[in-house]
C-alpha cells in the first residue's frame, strides 16, 4: 500500500488525509502552517528540506502568563517599554529550513524587527517592536507555525548567564606572545656562540638587550595574566596539603620566568623565555581542548526546567488569575489546563485527570484519577482542564523535596582525585629530590654551577606533556563518544567510568522502551466482523494505547461506524449493524473481577458480553540479556525499580540469575540504596532516566540518563546515552578503562622525554635552545601519540 | 642601523592591532555559534525570488546537516 506522507512534517497521512493547494497533509495542524507560510512567500521553506516541519500543539490558555509584566521583565534580556529582546530555547529547531524560517520572522509580522538563530544551542534571539504586540504574542505566533518555544521555571528564575571566555583570551595572550617571543629569540638560535667578547655579528650584540628586554616583556602577561591560574591552583593544592599537577607546574614557570629575567639582568644568556610562553600556550591549549560542552545538552537540570512559570489560581470570588508558581500556598484551588504540568501536590477536585507521569517515573502510561483522589507534582493532564486544591508548596511537594538532599549540592568533580593529579604527588616530591641532590653535588664539585643546575632541573622537569596527555586523550575520548551518541558532561566522568565496579539500572524507561509495542490476547477469540470494528473504532481514538493497539492489529478496510462515542478516561463505544462493542478499562465493559491489577490492559466486550483483553507488556530493549550478561562478568548488577512486581518473573528469566531485583523503590530509597554501596567502598554507576532518578544519579559515581530523544529533557546526570546505542554501554566502559591505559603509556613517553632532559639539567649543560626543543617536541609527540590512540579506540567502537 | 627601532615599532604595531581585532571579536561573542553562520549565508536572497535549481544544492547541504547533528 502506497503511503502519502504529510508536506509539512513528513508523517504518514494514513489516520487523516487533507488535501489542499494539491498537497497532502496529516492534520489541520499542518495544513494551517503551509497556508501560513505560503500566503507570506516563504513557501522556500519546503523547497529548502522536504518536510521540515512540526506539527503545531493546541496552546490555548497556556501562555496566559506571559501578559503578566513582572514575568515578561524577568524573561526579556532588554526592554526599554518601546524595543524587547529574548532569548527563546525551542527544542524543535533541527535543520537549515528552520534556520531559514525563524530568521525571516519579520515576513511574518512586522513587528518583528530581527532573529537569529543559534543552531547549536537552538536559541533564538528575537527584537520586536512592543507596540500592538507583545510577548505572548510573539511566542503564540511562534507555536502557530510549529516552533514553540520551552519557557520554564528555570528561565524565570536563572540569573542571565555570561559565556566564560576568560580561557579563549588567555589563550590568546599566550599564543600571542610565544610566537612574538620564538620571532624575537630568533636572532640568538641562529648566532649561539657571538657575544661581544668573542667578536660576534656586530648589530647582534648592539641589539641584543632590546631583543631580550622586548621577550621579558611579551612574557609579563603570560605569567601573570594567562598562567595565573596554575598559580592559584597550586596554592590551593598546596594549602589543602596536597600535591596536584599544578605544583610542579606552577614551581617550573616560576623558575623559568625568574631565571631567564636573572639571565639577561646580569648578561649570563638569553634566558628561557620562549620555552616559557610556549608552555603556558601548550597547557592551555589542553585546557582548551578538553573543554568541549555539549551546548545543546543540559548536564544540570533540576525540576525547575520541567515546571511552569505560572499558574491559574483561582481566587476566593472564583475568578481566575496568573500567579507564578512559588507564591501558591496550601489550599489555593488551582486551575490546569490540558498539557500542562501540575506544579505541586494537591487534590482533585473537579474533572477527569488522565495524568502522564513519564517525566517522573518513566512511565508512558497515563494515570486515571478520580475527584477526591491526590495526584502528584511533575505529572501533566492530558486530558481536559481540571482544578486542584494545593496541599502543600512547590518546593515541599513529594517530587521536588529531593532537590532538598544535600547530595545536589556537593560538586562531584571536587571530591575526586584525578590520575594527573596522583601522579603529580609522586612526581613533585622526585623532581625536588633530584635538584636538591644534584644541587648538593655541584655546591662541593663547582658551587657556580651550582644555582645554574639547580633551576634547570626545575625547569626541564615542568610536566608539561603530562599535564597535557590527560587532557588530550580524554578530550578526544569525549569527542568520539559523542559522535557514538553517548554525550559525557566532562572528561572527568570518563575516569570515573573506568573505575566502575557496580552498575544498578532503574526499570521502566531504561531498560525497557517508553513505547508499548507489544500486547498479547487474551480471552475468547473475536470475530472477523469484530476485528474489523475493533479497528475502525480505535483509528479514531488519540488516546497512547489506542494508537499502540492500532499499530499492532492487522490491516482492515475502512468501513464507517453507525455510532462512535469516546468516554473520556473510561473507553470507547461504537457500534455497526447489529454489533455494538465496548472498548476500554475492565470497569468499564462490564468485567468486574479483574484477575491481574499489575497490567496494563484493553478489555473487549461485544453486545456487552465480555470478550477478552489485549494485555500490553513491557518491552524491554533491544540485547537487553547481552548487555547484562556480558557486563556481568565483571561489575554488580542490580535493578531498581520504582514500579510493583509485576515483571519481576519475566525480568528473572531475561537477567543473568541471582542479579539483585529491588521493587517499590522510592526516590530517596534509591539515593540512599546507592549511598550505601558507597559506603562499602563500591564505585556505582547508575543508569536511569527519569526524575525520580535524578537522586540516585547525583549520588552515584557516574550517573547516566538514557534517553529516547535526547532533545527531550533527561535529569542531571553526568552523561546522556542515546536510547539506541544501548546495547553499546559495556563496550564504552570498556573503552574507556582503554583511555586510561593510553594515558598511563603517555606518562611512560613523557617521562622519557624527562630524563633525557634531566641528563643536560644535573649535568650543567641545559642551553636554552635545547630546552626550546625539547619542550614542544616532547608536548607534541603526546598529542600526536594520544591521538592517534584513541582514534584507533574510537574505531573499534560500533 | 637605528633603522630597526622603526621596524620594531612597525612590527610590533601590526601584531598588537591583530590581537586587539580578536580579543574584540571574541568579546562581541563572535565565535560562540561557529555553526549557523555557515548555513545562513547560504540563505541569501532566497526570499526574493525562489529559485527552484538551489534545491539541489540545498539537500545535499541539509544532509551534512543532518550527519552533523
Amino acid at each position: 500500500m502506497k503511503v502519502t506522507n504529510c508536506y509539512h512534517c513528513g508523517d504518514s497521512c494514513e489516520r487523516q488525509l487533507i488535501s489542499f493547494d494539491e498537497k497532502s497533509f496529516c492534520c489541520t495542524g499542518c495544513k494551517t502552517v503551509y497556508e501560513i507560510f505560503s500566503s507570506n512567500d516563504l513557501s522556500h521553506y519546503y523547497e529548502l528540506q522536504g518536510a521540515a516541519g512540526t506539527t503545531p500543539k493546541a496552546i490555548e490558555g497556556k501562555y496566559d502568563f506571559l501578559d503578566n509584566e513582572e514575568i515578561i521583565s524577568k524573561l526579556t534580556e532588554f526592554n526599554d517599554g518601546n524595543i524587547q529582546i529574548i532569548n527563546l530555547y525551542i527544542p524543535t529547531i533541527h535543520c537549515s529550513s528552520c534556520i531559514w524560517i525563524l530568521e525571516n520572522l519579520n515576513k511574518l509580522n512586522n513587528h518583528i524587527t530581527n532573529s537569529q538563530v543559534d543552531f547549536p544551542k537552538k536559541t533564538i534571539r528575537i527584537t520586536y517592536k512592543q507596540e500592538d504586540f507583545s510577548l505572548k504574542d510573539l511566542v503564540l505566533l511562534l507555536a502557530k507555525i510549529g516552533y514553540e518555544p520551552y519557557i520554564s521555571l528555570e528561565d524565570f528564575e536563572g540569573k542571565k548567564k555570561v559565556a566564560d571566555r576568560s580561557l579563549i583570551y588567555k589563550l590568546g595572550v599566550a599564543g600571542f606572545a610565544f610566537g612574538n617571543v620564538m620571532f624575537l629569540s630568533f636572532p640568538e638560535y641562529f648566532d649561539l656562540g657571538s657575544s661581544a667578547a668573542s667578536g660576534g655579528e656586530y648589530w647582534l650584540n648592539k641589539y641584543q638587550d632590546l631583543f631580550r628586554w622586548m621577550m621579558f616583556l611579551f612574557s609579563l602577561p603570560v605569567v601573570f595574566y594567562a598562567g595565573w591560574d596554575y598559580f592559584v591552583s597550586a596554592y590551593k593544592g598546596l594549602r589543602a596539603k596536597l600535591l596536584n599537577i599544578d605544583v610542579p607546574i606552577a614551581l617550573g614557570i616560576l623558575v623559568l620566568f625568574l631565571r631567564s629575567t636573572f639571565d639577561i639582568a646580569f648578561d649570563l644568556g638569553s634566558g628561557f623565555f620562549d620555552s616559557l610562553t610556549g608552555l603556558v600556550f601548550f597547557l592551555l591549549l589542553g585546557k582548551f581542548f578538553q573543554q568541549r560542552t555539549y551546548s545543546f545538552l543540559s548536564f544540570e537540570r533540576d525540576y525547575k526546567s520541567y515546571f511552569p512559570i505560572a499558574i491559574t489560581r483561582l481566587n476566593t470570588s472564583g475568578k481566575e488569575e496568573t500567579v507564578p508558581v512559588q507564591e501558591i500556598v496550601k489550599g489555593d484551588r488551582i486551575l490546569i489546563r490540558n498539557e500542562e504540568m501540575i506544579p505541586v501536590d494537591g487534590t482533585l477536585v473537579y474533572g477527569n485527570a488522565q495524568i502522564d507521569y513519564s517525566f517522573v517515573s518513566g512511565e508512558s502510561e497515563p494515570v486515571l484519577k478520580e475527584t477526591g483522589e491526590q495526584i502528584f507534582a511533575g505529572g501533566k493532564q492530558l486530558n481536559g482542564v481540571i482544578e486542584m486544591i494545593a496541599l502543600k508548596s512547590v518546593s515541599q511537594s513529594y517530587l521536588t523535596q529531593l532537590w532538598g538532599n544535600a547530595v545536589f549540592k556537593t560538586d562531584k568533580a571536587n571530591s575526586f582525585q584525578n590520575l594527573t593529579d596522583s601522579i603529580g604527588k609522586r612526581f613533585t616530591i622526585a623532581v625536588l629530590s633530584i635538584a636538591f641532590t644534584a644541587t648538593i653535588f655541584w655546591l662541593f664539585y663547582d658551587p657556580s654551577k651550582a644555582m645554574n643546575v639547580f633551576t634547570a632541573v626545575l625547569i626541564i622537569a615542568c610536566p608539561c606533556a603530562i599535564a597535557l596527555a590527560s587532557p588530550f586523550t580524554l578530550g578526544n575520548m569525549l569527542r568520539i563518544f559523542g559522535k557514538k551518541k553517548f554525550y559525557i558532561k566532562n572528561t572527568q566522568t570518563i575516569e570515573q567510568l573506568a573505575k566502575i565496579d557496580t552498575a544498578i539500572f532503574d526499570k521502566t524507561g531504561t531498560i525497557t522502551t517508553t513505547q508499548k509495542s507489544t500486547a498479547h490476547y487474551e480471552g475468547m477469540p473475536l470475530t472477523p466482523e469484530e476485528e474489523s470494528i475493533l479497528k475502525n473504532t480505535i483509528r479514531a481514538s488519540n488516546h497512547p494505547l489506542s494508537r499502540s493497539l492500532y499499530d499492532l492489529l492487522k490491516e482492515q478496510n475502512i468501513i464507517t461506524l453507525d455510532e462512535y462515542e469516546e468516554h473520556v478516561g473510561k473507553g470507547l463505544e461504537s457500534s455497526k449493524n447489529d454489533i455494538s462493542m465496548k472498548i476500554g478499562s475492565a470497569n468499564f465493559v462490564g468485567k468486574t473481577n479483574t484477575d491481574n491489577v499489575l497490567d496494563t490492559s484493553i478489555y473487549i466486550s461485544s453486545n456487552n458480553d465480555y470478550k477478552g483483553r489485549y494485555v500490553f507488556q513491557n518491552q524491554y530493549r533491544e540485547g537487553l540479556s547481552a548487555v547484562f550478561k556480558n557486563m556481568s562478568e565483571t561489575l554488580n548488577l542490580a535493578i531498581l525499580s520504582g514500579d510493583n512486581e509485576g515483571e519481576k518473573e519475566r525480568l528473572e528469566t531475561l537477567l543473568p540469575k541471582l542479579t539483585p531485583l529491588y521493587f517499590n523503590q522510592k526516590p530517596e530509597t534509591k539515593l540512599e540504596f546507592i549511598k550505601s554501596l558507597q559506603d562499602q567502598g563500591k564505585k556505582v554507576l547508575m543508569v536511569g532516566d527519569g526524575l525520580n532518578d535524578a537522586g540516585a544519579l547525583a549520588q552515584s559515581n557516574v550517573g547516566i540518563a538514557i534517553s529516547e530523544n535526547i532533545n527531550v529533557f533527561s535529569p542531571a546526570c553526568d552523561a546522556i546515552l542515546d536510547a539506541t546505542k544501548f546495547q553499546q554501554l559495556y563496550s564504552y566502559i570498556l573503552a574507556s578503562k582503554k583511555a586510561i591505559r593510553i594515558i598511563k603509556m603517555s606518562f611512560m613517553l613523557s617521562l622519557l622525554y624527562n630524563c633525557v632532559g634531566l641528563y643536560f639539567a644535573v649535568t650543567g649543560q641545559l642551553e636554552p635552545v635545547i630546552a626550546a626543543i625539547l619542550m614542544p617536541l616532547s608536548s607534541i609527540s603526546i598529542v600526536i601519540f594520544t591521538t592517534i590512540m584513541t582514534n584507533f579506540i574510537g574505531r573499534k567502537l560500533p | 642601523m637605528s633603522v630597526i627601532y622603526v621596524l620594531l615599532a612597525i612590527s610590533l604595531v601590526v601584531a598588537i592591532i591583530f590581537f586587539i581585532a580578536f580579543i574584540v571579536s571574541v568579546k562581541q561573542g563572535q565565535y560562540d555559534d561557529s555553526y549557523t553562520p555557515s548555513v545562513r549565508m547560504l540563505f541569501e536572497d532566497e526570499l526574493v525570488k525562489p529559485k527552484k535549481t538551489t534545491t539541489e544544492e540545498f539537500k545535499q547541504e541539509k544532509n551534512q546537516l543532518n550527519k552533523q547533528v
